[in-house]
């Protein structure tokens, strides 16, 4: 018997002693082995398939040498769960829960319990990809139709997108939609004449700042001034301003708008979602395009996001909006069916000439705005609209009282008073509002405002009313002489409180006049709609989901668990910085880890999307070349295969996209390359690259590829889509490149929630690092930085825990595996499927990245005159219960698979026997054993009405269209429609909720 | 399907068929089998005027959007409006489906573009 056991007879310190410190030591390798797929044996059984010795022999094959990192990741060693969690419990506590007033489009709000349990942290909702495969997403699609008709509704505007980054960004969505729009007034100005954007000055400070980032590459002249006296020129295209604006103060925009559009000048409305219950909407004053942020019907603050930003306009504008638009269509049966709408404005088609730059929407955020419409209701808003009203007009009266003059003439949640002298000062005011946890708006002109909301209270006024009047105060030998001066004003008698808004603001036309609206108000109701919707999606909940380039992997319940924590959902973006030291010590961390995981010096944590931080960082290199006096190089040099943001971004920054060819073995043509660097030598600002490639290789010329670049005075930005090939084996750095993006929501486990929420901050090298983006309200960024490109000063804060628990909870050695896992899953999937399907693209030694390339044009030339697709293959794998791969990118004809690390053995070899058995059925086609036209592959998905109808005319059975494997009987997911038809939804487009009645109807 | 042999064609597969100093545009088989269901047709004012080459407008379908482009110079004098409440009519039937009537500005123009036979070989 060993040593360590004999613990019975001795004496407690004895047996302390005698445990084993193995026994006690952190639980430090778990959840590696939770969060990666394959366990030891599974490993050793797939690296025989793959034919390598080892992981470490099969990632040497796969890497070339030249740029793999000799020593590990110097990042702190993993935690296990348990641990972790309690260690984040004690970072959350040092963020400080004070009551916050203070506005700029972000309040505090109550998210129905039944719509955090069953939508936010449901990964039925949170884990599913952007509903391009609508067949098996009509849950969500429905949902997003639902935030449309309530944005449509309450702007009084009948075409709405599915949500925005963020107000700020809709903002400058809206500055460059009425550039396209006004596209005729414009080319008929003078040469050289610049176009001008009139904004008023009283929006947002960080809308404000965002136009002036978009603006000035664009060539478009922002005129800033006050809307009342606005005078435009020749030269104004578009004018944007908001009400209620940044003071609460509520606008008639009537007269202004009129006058704009006597001059031919398009107009947008920032505003507020809440306001609009009461409020004349925009869209019925003549305002072309409505915008604002949705967070406050039931997404937490979270410190400055995620949340939805809304889009609205006219039905004329439909082809010009930016984001997405979810439609209605019908299916093969006649049936509704839900789809994304008009996705040629979408830059994956459309690339330097898109609408937009933007790939992630908000689609989770939105969905919970909308769901929040839905609990509520038409009456539950206007209950909650009123109360909030009420309690402000409670504050002006109460306030007035004390010699405080409210000074917005007309206001819906937002009061602003000034001080009225005599023993009162500011300074006394605010230290005792902090003094009782309460945050208000204290503004430069010396006034305060306070911005209520709905979850205010009788307590919250009296506490806000108490700072007040303790600011008067006297301190024991005050000197009246101080304030002498003032004492005429505070001998004035208070003012009435004024008229919260006139008559002819207020609003007169139904909303959310729709059953969905009107039907799921008690609880038992709306938690059996959210799960009826929920049921239809597949995500990761479901089965893995194989999208090439999007990295699904898993989002780990304890990433996922503290985003709801109050210490984290709960904090105002513009809150004092003193108020959220858990969220600058976790900013600081995560910016240390991925620094350390980019080999780059500097990171910055705003840009709110992948696509978002491509705009930035060739800002940034901008910003850089012009500093050192080379503001003429704006050309940058794309390869054909690249992902369709990265020419929209360029076009956005301004820059000339030039693009440089792909061998026919998929690399980048050095050869081009090198010849088009020199043919701009003068003027190249970059080279952008996505790396290991979008054809899922590692390729071996990139060192040479950055080094001609660097020659000819150019940056290389690499798109760090592919990131999850490169962590802790190599490096943007390693390789070459001056910057980078990194996708949170690929690499870093940040879900996509059906559609966003991304994070896209860029990482760096030190010459770069002054010039990181600011912020207008909160200090950050580089001290040359750029204008702030997102609303928030660290963008969509609430999520970067998420990925700073991934660091934590894998650490050095659990990334790097997950990695060397992630590149044996993809070669595994290459090892089993290649000889039924040609793979395109590998090393020379026959390897591939952490994804790959199936070529399906061969089988539809084989397999006759109509032809098996990609797309039918991809419908079909539905019947199997799988999500599809990526279709047709980066080739047309194709379908793209990345497995990723989290996925266990069994799990890929379902999905590649699912392939196998599809391939048999192309095989039929080609040999005529099945109808060339009607066929399991044409008619796919079958849906669970169509195969257990009465009616059964179809050659092959209903057990092959509905249980075409022995697994599948356990694990069937039932598409909720048959095939959609996509011609029929775009000719006919409709984008906000159908009449009921129609359902069943179609055609 | 067969490309007419009255009509010239240009390496942007657009039609023109001529009749006096008067040309029909459309686009041929091939680029609507390209394009795929088109869904949607933008095209220019009766009065404009067009260079050889420049976009007159767009065609847009589920999965793609392509510019089209006049194959000679001259002023628009009818829109086929009817088209654009039909889009689908340019997938069923492409070399009936006009799209603009030019008055041209210059004929010799003409004489530059591709016949049926070469354009044929183009996309074969």
């Amino acid at each position: 018997m060993p040593d360590n056991m004999q613990i019975s007879s001795n004496s407690p310190d004895r047996a302390l002693d005698a445990v084993p410190s193995t026994l006690t030591a952190p639980l430090v390798e778990r959840f590696q082995f939770r969060h990666i797929g394959p366990d030891a044996d599974e490993r050793a059984a797939m690296l025989r398939v793959v034919g390598a010795s080892s992981i470490e022999a099969l990632i040497d094959e796969v890497i070339p040498d030249g740029i793999r990192l000799r020593a590990p990741l110097n990042l702190p060693g993993a935690i296990g769960e348990h641990e972790f969690l309690r260690s984040l419990r004690r970072t959350a506590s040092r963020n400080r829960m004070f009551r916050s007033f203070l506005g700029f489009g972000y309040y505090d709000c109550f998210t129905p319990s039944v719509i955090v349990r069953n939508v936010l942290e449901n990964p039925g909702w949170y884990t599913p990809y952007t509903p391009y495969q609508a067949e098996i997403a009509q849950g969500r699609l429905e949902a997003l139709l639902t935030f449309q008709t309530m944005v449509s509704d309450l702007t009084g505007l009948p075409v709405a997108n599915a949500s925005l980054l963020d107000e700020a960004t809709a903002a400058a969505e809206a500055m460059t939609m009425l550039y396209r729009v006004q596209a005729g007034r414009i080319s008929g100005l003078a040469a050289h004449a610049t176009p001008q954007f009139f904004v008023a000055d009283s929006c947002f400070p960080q809308t404000l700042e965002v136009l002036r980032s978009r603006s000035e590459p664009l060539g478009i002249e922002l005129v800033v001034g006050d809307f009342k006296r606005a005078a435009f020129t020749d030269r104004t295209f578009g004018a944007l301003v908001q009400t209620p604006d940044e003071a609460g103060q509520v606008h008639d925009l009537r007269e202004f708008i009129a006058a704009a559009k006597t001059s031919g000048i398009a107009v947008a409305v920032g505003t507020d979602l809440l306001s609009l219950v009461l409020l004349t909407p925009p869209g019925e004053v003549g305002a072309d395009i409505a915008f604002g942020n949705s967070q406050r019907f039931g997404v937490p603050l979270g410190y400055g996001g995620p949340h939805a930003a809304f889009f609205a306009t006219r039905a004329q504008h439909v082809r010009q909006v930016p984001g997405r638009i979810v439609g209605v269509s019908v299916d093969a049966h006649g049936h509704r069916a839900y789809r994304m709408a008009l996705q040629t404005r979408e830059q994956h088609i459309r690339r330097e000439k898109a609408t937009s730059n933007i790939c992630t929407a908000q689609a989770l955020l939105a969905n919970l705005a909308g769901l929040y419409a839905v609990y509520h209701g038409p009456r539950g808003l206007t209950a909650i609209a009123r109360r909030v009203h009420a309690y402000a007009l409670r504050l002006a009266r109460e306030l007035a009282g004390l010699g405080f003059q409210q000074l917005n003439d007309h206001f819906f949640d937002t009061v602003r008073f000034g001080i009225p002298g005599g023993t009162y000062t500011r300074d006394r005011i605010a230290k005792a509002a902090l003094a009782s946890n309460l945050n208000l708006g204290y503004r430069r002109d010396g006034t305060i405002h306070v911005a209520l909301d709905e979850t205010v209270n009788d307590a919250d006024i009296a506490a806000i009313v108490t700072a007040f009047a303790t600011g008067a105060a006297t301190a024991p030998g005050q000197s009246a002489a101080v304030n002498s001066g003032l004492e005429a004003d505070e001998a004035r008698p208070p003012k009435d409180v004024p008229t919260a808004y006139p008559p002819n603001l207020s609003r007169t036309s139904p909303f959310l006049t729709h059953p969905v609206f009107n039907t799921h108000h008690s609880e038992a109701a709306m938690m059996r709609f959210i799960r009826r919707l929920e049921r239809k999606d597949i995500g990761l909940d479901t089965s893995m989901i194989p999208l090439g380039s999007c990295t699904m992997k898993l989002n780990a319940a304890s990433e996922m668990l503290p985003l709801t924590w109050p210490e984290f959902a709960a904090i105002h973006p513009f809150a004092p910085i003193d108020q959220a030291e858990g969220y600058q010590q976790i900013f600081r961390e995560l910016e240390g880890m991925l620094c350390e995981v980019t080999g780059f010096a500097a990171v910055s944590l705003q840009p709110n999307s992948g696509a978002q931080g491509e705009f930035t960082g060739l800002m940034v290199i901008r910003a850089y070349q012009r500093a050192r006096g080379e503001a003429g190089r704006d050309v940058v040099l794309i390869p054909a295969s690249a992902h369709g943001t990265n020419p929209a971004s360029a076009a956005m920054a301004g820059m000339r996209v030039v693009v440089v060819a792909s061998t026919a073995e998929g690399d980048i043509d050095v050869g081009d390359l090198r010849k088009k660097a020199h043919d701009h030598q003068e003027r190249l600002a970059a080279l952008m690259v996505t790396y290991p490639s979008t054809h899922g290789v590692y390729e071996e010329s990139i060192q040479q590829i950055c080094g001609i670049v660097h020659e000819h005075g150019g940056q290389v930005y690499m798109d760090g889509a592919n990131m999850n090939a490169q962590v802790g084996l190599t490096s943007p750095a390693a390789v070459g490149a001056d910057l980078c993006h990194l996708n949170l929501h690929k690499t870093f486990a940040i879900p996509h929630g059906g559609g966003g929420p991304g994070m896209g901050p860029i990482a760096v090298a030190a010459h770069l690092a002054p010039f990181l983006p600011t912020h207008p309200i909160v200090t950050t960024g580089g001290e040359r930085g750029i204008h702030a490109v997102s609303a928030a000063p660290w963008g969509s804060a609430n999520i970067l825990v998420i990925s700073y628990a991934y660091v934590k909870l894998l650490g050095s050695e659990g990334m790097t595996d997950a990695t060397r896992c992630a590149i044996l899953n993809a070669n595994y999937i290459k090892s089993r499927l290649e000889s039924h399907y040609p793979v395109l693209y590998t090393r020379r030694n026959g390897r591939v990245a952490h994804e790959l390339i199936f070529d399906l044009r061969p089988l539809k030339h084989a397999s006759g005159a109509v032809g098996i697709t990609e797309s039918d293959v991809a419908k079909r794998l539905m019947d199997y219960g799988f999500h599809a791969p990526t279709v047709s990118f980066p080739v047309a004809g194709t379908l793209m698979v990345e497995p990723t690390e989290s996925e266990p053995k069994d799990e890929l070899d379902r999905f590649c026997d699912a392939m196998i058995a599809i391939r048999g059925e192309i095989q039929s086609v080609i040999d005529s054993e099945a109808d060339p036209k009607d066929n399991v592959l044409r008619n796919a998905p079958h849906t669970a009405e169509a195969v257990s109808a009465n009616e059964w005319r179809h050659p092959y059975t209903r057990e092959q269209a509905a249980y075409p494997l022995p697994f599948v009987r356990e694990r069937k997911v039932w598409p909720a429609v048959g095939r959609i038809d996509n011609p029929y939804g775009d000719r006919n487009l409709v984008c906000t909720c159908p009449p009921i009645g129609d359902d069943e109807s179609g055609g | 399907m067969a490309y007419p042999t009255a009509y010239k064609y240009t390496k942007d597969h657009e039609w023109l068929d001529v009749s006096g100093d008067r040309a029909s545009v459309g686009i041929t088989d091939y680029a609507q089998q390209q394009l795929g269901d088109v869904v949607y047709l933008e095209l220019p004012h009766v009065g404009a005027t067009l260079k050889q080459g420049q976009s007159f407008g767009t065609i847009e379908s589920v999965k793609a959007v392509s510019e089209l482009y006049a194959p000679v110079s001259g002023d628009v004098v009818e829109v086929n409006t009817a088209l654009k409440d039909k889009p689908e009519t340019v997938n069923a039937d492409p070399h009936a489906s006009w799209m603009i009537r030019l008055k041209m500005a210059d004929l010799k123009e003409v004489g530059e573009l591709l016949d049926a036979g070469q354009y044929a070989d183009l996309v074969k």
